[in-house]
């Protein structure tokens, strides 16, 4: 398991790099005004928790599988 | 030592400014849901209750209510022991703070049974970058199980659990957004079910088999890749596609691929869902062992034995206020009714109940999961 969190702990900084690259000044692609349908309720990765909440306990309980499944948390940037 | 020094790098990660564009809190917005499982001689059903609201610019809380009320004669508990009801109370609360374009999250979860208890305590940072095109999120949670025997009052076993999660949320086009999520979890304690027994040859018995406990190893590691993207078609529809690949210390190996489709008409949303799942079985898994303790480690759970699972979803959603409108403190409602058909098809685990020793039929699982509920955003 030290090494499980050993991997992670590298991964972390990895991703701390990745986040240091944030603040550089990095054109949008898809500019703010374009992401009208990205904002459609249609388009939510998760729009409604409770319920998936709910289905993943399901198949986790029917499954040898879990995890991996989840919507990224937050927002997406497109509301 | 490597905890505490994990630790300090999420302080660290923290402790860096945040940028000076704006992130979003989840809206404010209630849930009340049914829910409704049956298959397989079980019966699962109860309420789920979630309440989000934000406190200022930049914290939101959230709580959830969730039981399960279980009727259960499944094919092992016919087989082994005696049909049982029995009630699981779930209650979580969670916190998040926005500071810039990052969102910090706090989450408790207690689950309750009258054999089981289970707390996770989880705290996740997200990120929103480049132009609020990328967001990163970085999670942790850790869990204690404490397990226990309705028969026995002095019997109590204890497990731990840690995920570590990583994900990506990108915009990829101005019509198309897609996810990647990595998902470590670690256990380490009592990790059989102190009820479920396997079976083995015992020439000595009528049937020709009798039972033994079953005896897991006391740690597991799982790793979990998941991807999924959402397409904006141009009629104004969704198309989402979605795998996962899984595999864990025990040696099983899974494969989840899934294919939905969301169609709105008026007030009216639609929505088709297959979900296909295939896995091996854990290495010391077996339908029928050779001799009493005849390996170091045993199972006889059907969910770790090779299977292929099939899910046909529909759903249909109606929203029962204008968004342009509302009603009062409310912005929107929707009344949802969702149905799940389960197959699950195992491939080695075999229904004892169909046959004497050597003709038994391969088990298969038919469920179906109903639930429905009302949303709120206020």
């Amino acid at each position: 398991m030290n090494t499980q969190i050993a991997k992670t702990g590298r991964l972390l900084l990895v991703l701390l790099a990745f986040y240091g690259l944030s603040g550089c000044s990095i054109e949008p692609w898809v500019k703010p005004y374009e992401r009208d349908r990205l904002a459609d309720p249609i388009m939510a990765l998760d729009g409604d928790p409770v319920s998936t909440a709910y289905i993943q306990h399901v198949y986790e309980a029917r499954e040898g599988a879990r995890g991996g499944e989840g919507a990224a948390g937050g927002g997406c940037g497109c509301n | 030592m490597k905890l505490r020094r994990l630790l300090t790098v999420l302080a660290m990660f923290l402790a860096l400014p945040a940028s000076v564009l704006g992130g979003v809190l989840p809206d404010d917005r209630g849930d009340v849901l049914y829910h409704r499982y049956e298959g397989g001689g079980v019966t699962i059903d109860g309420p789920s209750v979630l309440v989000r609201k934000k406190a200022g610019k930049s914290l939101s809380f959230v709580g959830n209510y969730y039981l399960d009320m279980v009727s259960s004669a499944s094919i092992d508990v016919i087989t082994t022991a005696s049909p049982y009801t029995e009630e699981r109370t779930q209650w979580s609360l969670g916190m998040d703070y926005l500071r810039g374009n990052t969102t910090m999250r706090v989450n408790y979860v207690s689950s309750v049974e009258s054999d089981f208890d289970a707390s996770t305590y989880a705290f996740s940072v997200s990120e929103d970058m480049f132009g609020d095109l990328t967001t990163l999120t970085l999670s942790y949670a850790y869990g204690e199980d404490i397990v226990g025997r309705s028969d026995d009052p002095g019997f109590r076993r204890e497990n731990t659990r840690q995920h570590y999660g990583v994900s990506l949320t990108q915009i990829l086009t101005r019509n198309m957004i897609a996810t990647l999520n990595f998902e470590t979890v670690t256990d380490e304690g009592f990790l059989n079910n102190p009820y479920r027994s396997v079976r083995y040859l015992d020439p000595g018995s009528a049937r020709g088999f009798s039972f033994e406990p079953e005896l897991y190893p006391e740690t597991r590691t799982s790793n979990a890749l998941g991807m999924r993207a959402r397409y904006f078609l141009p009629y104004r529809a969704a198309l989402e596609a979605e795998y996962r690949f899984y595999t864990d210390t025990w040696e099983i190996e899974g494969h989840t691929a899934s294919l939905t489709y969301v169609h709105p008409w008026g007030p009216f949303t639609f929505e088709g869902k297959l979900r296909y799942h295939d896995q091996t079985g854990a290495a010391f898994f077996r339908d029928i062992f050779s001799r009493s303790e005849a390996t170091n480690f045993r199972g006889r759970d059907k969910e770790l034995s090779p299977l292929t699972s099939y899910t046909l979803r529909g759903k249909v959603s109606y929203e029962f206020l204008d968004p342009n409108k509302g009603w009062g403190i409310f912005k929107r409602g929707s009344l949802n009714f969702t149905l799940d058909h389960l197959i699950v098809e195992y491939h080695e685990f075999r229904d004892i109940t169909s046959g004497s020793l050597g003709e038994e039929a391969l088990y298969e699982l038919k469920a179906n999961v109903y639930q429905i509920f009302v949303s709120f955003w206020y």
